[in-house]
């Protein structure tokens, strides 16, 4: 263990008090609702895969044609799960498939049972589910296992890369050879579109936007070529992608069931970013995180980002925050700390001065504050200008930094950030760039201890301090007002608005959700 | 003198740098290759300073070399800024003097592109540049929509809200898409609005800005504009001195 900072253990424990006070309310508020894609992923878990021929150009999955059905007939307020495994208990269909081609037929005659009935539809689903969720955890021992045999990275932090052609079929060979080039991470980033679609596209794609679509056969197809280089590098090589946008908790479902190894999944990011509707981000958002703490998927926040719209310095405690925030909603849902990759970034603009000593400053903070999460560390953005060579400096002192604070993720910083999508040779060199950093200095954290009320420590509990009396008036107005007032990244997002809000229900006493029933181990 | 060469570090020595990457694995060939295409680049004579093998078949070049190709700067064109650069209390008093009213200003990204910072550059309080954004023009009424807002909404929202500009900005531009989606904007106001529309403009570091009437637009922003830059274009297009009211 390397040199820390030692904060204040008054401040610290004040952080994480208020941080529950302002999570409570709105883990409440996802308790009581449930949405249209928490039962879409019921019915993924459940094992219904496919799309209907019929409907639209035939892109529309089966799970999303069984639940609209399901709300038109009998209202979502009870669940998909008890009207569904009533038809297949009752006899009225003879499997999960069986009811969704009445579906497709309009065949189908929903109800929700009631006495006995109740009983036996909820035995049958939480029977089908847990099948389902059998196969999550069987994906985990099988990493378990893979790790066993080939072995993590000899060092951290993690290299983690991304890949986005659009096409799976070309990204499958990039990511193998940004595997053999030194990542220890991949992620494959979504088609830009696809956080606002309200469907999980269906099979092997070829035509994403700066990405590529999340789909179950993605996900598998990636995963298996990874699996393929694992053993030629003696190291296994982790996949990511996101668990954001309208399909959260389908798409967590699906990493689950395909052995997908980390997730970008933040508590907020959809509010503040894609203008996701509040209500239905947090209830979606506890659904996936709760599938992933089963997965034993690490999660990835997204705090870097409040820092591309906000600037870095005067808004550093806002992350700090967002960090507290996203801790207390992820170990509500069950993750371990060993899962939490919060993340935070390098983006103070570095024409002013002591610009690095700041940015070490708030790294530290968050390595002091959570020592046993992994941490993601994100390059600059913001301030790459095109000028390469000057990006190529820039991406160094964050290398170095990542090195000297003992990040645990680090996301390889490219010259060409916001010039091309990066080049062969631009992952290259980038890779070049992390590796001589982490072979010169990777040590270095054992000889670096700022001092106690020096500059570093200094600024550290400052943003700490800015950080509890932003708690505090959050606590006291409400996360959803301080969400509504643009306190996180500046952008004003209201509880009443966004998109997705009429995928929100609220639930019917008596409702079953049986993968959240078993999830928290109440059935 | 008009005629001019590269500087390294001797007037008229001609001397450029430039990298890349050929299909081929590393070795002598390579290089030769390399050279041959420095030599059809115009670089001559040219020297591979560096190079590395990048995976199986691939090799990085460093090459330095004079250019035998000459720059004639009369012969350049550029689009000239043709609107004076105003401060906020300057555009402020225009705005006050000759409207009468809040200019109302609506901003977002469209189509899938979710990349909000230049929008949010322009428009946001904070700003860019050591600017500060349209926000903290008090004479102005600023919505920002966000990323990832459909045209037909944005149309909606601007007539709703009488927008006198609609500020566009465009990262992704994979397969064209910011010009297509400019496009669609410039095409979906025209049918809705006619000449009513309010004053498009667009931004992006991928925008030519001399492509404003190719894409239907009023104005197009290049990569490094300000918001100061952006306030006394709206000025100037908007609230021209000799109409003024």
């Amino acid at each position: 263990m390397s040199a820390r900072l030692t904060l204040d253990p008054g401040l610290v424990a004040r952080a994480r008090e208020l941080a529950e006070l302002a999570a409570q309310p709105v883990i409440d508020l996802a308790t009581r609702h449930t949405t249209v894609s928490v039962e879409r992923a019921v019915l993924r878990l459940a094992g219904l895969e496919g799309t209907d021929p019929v409907t639209g150009e035939g892109e529309i999955p089966w799970v999303n044609r069984v639940v609209d059905v399901v709300r038109e007939q009998v209202g979502l307020e009870h669940g998909v799960a008890l009207p569904v495994w009533h038809a297949i208990a009752s006899g009225a269909a003879s499997s999960l498939q069986d009811v969704a081609e009445q579906v497709g037929a309009g065949t189908a005659r929903l109800a929700v049972p009631t006495g006995g009935d109740e009983e036996r539809a909820r035995e049958a689903a939480l029977a089908a589910v847990g099948a389902g969720l059998g196969r999550v955890d069987a994906a985990r021992r099988r990493r378990e296992e893979l790790v066993a045999t080939h072995g993590d990275p000899p060092r951290r932090p993690w290299i983690y890369l991304i890949v986005a052609t659009g096409d799976i079929y070309e990204d499958i060979p990039q990511a193998q050879a940004a595997a053999r080039a030194g990542a220890d991470v991949i992620a494959v980033i979504r088609s830009t579109g696809q956080s606002l679609l309200d469907y999980v596209p269906e099979g092997a794609t070829r035509t994403g936007y700066a990405g590529t679509y999340a789909t179950q056969e993605n996900f598998r197809l990636m995963r298996a070529a990874l699996d393929d280089v694992c053993a030629e590098l003696g190291r296994y090589v982790r996949l990511t992608n996101y668990a954001s946008g309208l399909c959260m908790p389908e798409i967590a479902a699906l990493a689950g069931l395909e052995r997908l190894d980390m997730m970008l999944n933040d508590a907020m990011y959809g509010i503040l970013f894609r203008d996701i509707n509040p209500i239905r981000t947090f209830v979606d958002q506890r659904f996936s995180r709760m599938v992933h703490a089963r997965a034993g998927i690490i999660i990835n926040t997204g705090e870097d980002n409040y820092l591309t719209t906000a600037d870095a310095v005067d808004e550093a405690h806002t992350v700090t925050v967002s960090q507290l925030l996203n801790e207390r909603f992820a170990r509500e849902a069950g993750l371990e700390d060993w899962q939490l990759g919060l993340g935070h970034a390098f983006e103070i603009n570095p024409a002013i001065h002591d610009s690095f000593r700041l940015e070490l400053a708030h790294a530290m903070l968050a390595r002091a504050l959570f020592p046993h999460a992994p941490l993601k560390w994100m390059p600059p953005t913001k301030h790459m200008t095109g000028d390469v060579f000057g990006g190529y400096l820039l991406d160094g002192f964050f290398n170095l930094a990542g090195a000297l604070t003992d990040q645990g993720i680090l996301l390889v910083g490219m010259m060409t950030e916001a010039v091309v999508t990066p080049w062969l040779s631009d992952r290259d060199l980038a890779l070049r760039n992390v590796r001589y950093v982490l072979d010169a200095a990777g040590g270095l954290s054992e000889d670096f201890a700022p001092p106690p009320g020096g500059f570093i420590d200094r600024r550290a509990h400052t943003v700490l301090g800015e950080a509890v009396e932003l708690l505090e008036k959050i606590t006291a107005d409400g996360l959803l007002p301080a969400i509504a007032q643009g306190t996180f990244g500046i952008t004003k997002r209201p509880a009443d608005r966004g998109k997705g809000l009429d995928g929100v229900v609220v639930k019917a006493p008596g409702h079953l959700d049986p993968a959240t029933e078993l999830m928290e181990g109440r059935a | 003198m008009t005629v001019i060469r590269p500087y390294g570090d001797t007037t008229g020595d001609g001397m450029v740098q430039t990298s890349f990457t050929l299909p081929v694995p590393p070795g002598p060939r390579a290089e030769g290759a390399a050279l041959q295409l420095a030599g059809k680049m115009g670089i001559h004579p040219a020297m591979v300073v560096h190079s590395h093998g990048i995976g199986e078949g691939f090799t990085f070049f460093v090459v330095y070399g004079s250019v035998t190709h000459l720059v004639d700067t009369d012969e350049v064109e550029v689009e000239e800024r043709d609107y004076p650069l105003l401060s906020p209390a300057e555009v402020n008093g225009a705005i006050k003097a000759r409207l009468h009213r809040k200019l109302v200003v609506m901003g977002a990204c469209i189509g899938t592109d979710a990349h909000t910072v230049g929008i949010d550059a322009i428009l946001n309080l904070k700003g860019f540049a050591g600017e500060k954004g349209l926000e903290y023009y008090r004479e102005m009424d600023v919505a920002n929509l966000g990323a990832q807002v459909t045209v037909p909404e944005l149309v909606t929202r601007a007539r709703a809200a009488r927008a006198d500009a609609v500020l566009v900005s465009q990262v992704v531009t994979q397969k064209d898409a910011h010009l297509r989606n400019t496009r669609e904007l410039a095409g979906a106001f025209r049918e809705a609005m006619g000449e009513d529309r309010p004053l498009l403009v667009v931004g992006g570091p991928r925008f030519d800005p001399a492509m404003a009437r190719d894409l239907g637009v009023d104005k197009v922003f290049g990569r490094g504009t300000t918001p100061g830059e952006v306030a006394s274009y709206l000025v100037s297009a908007l609230l021209p001195e000799e109409i003024a009211a």
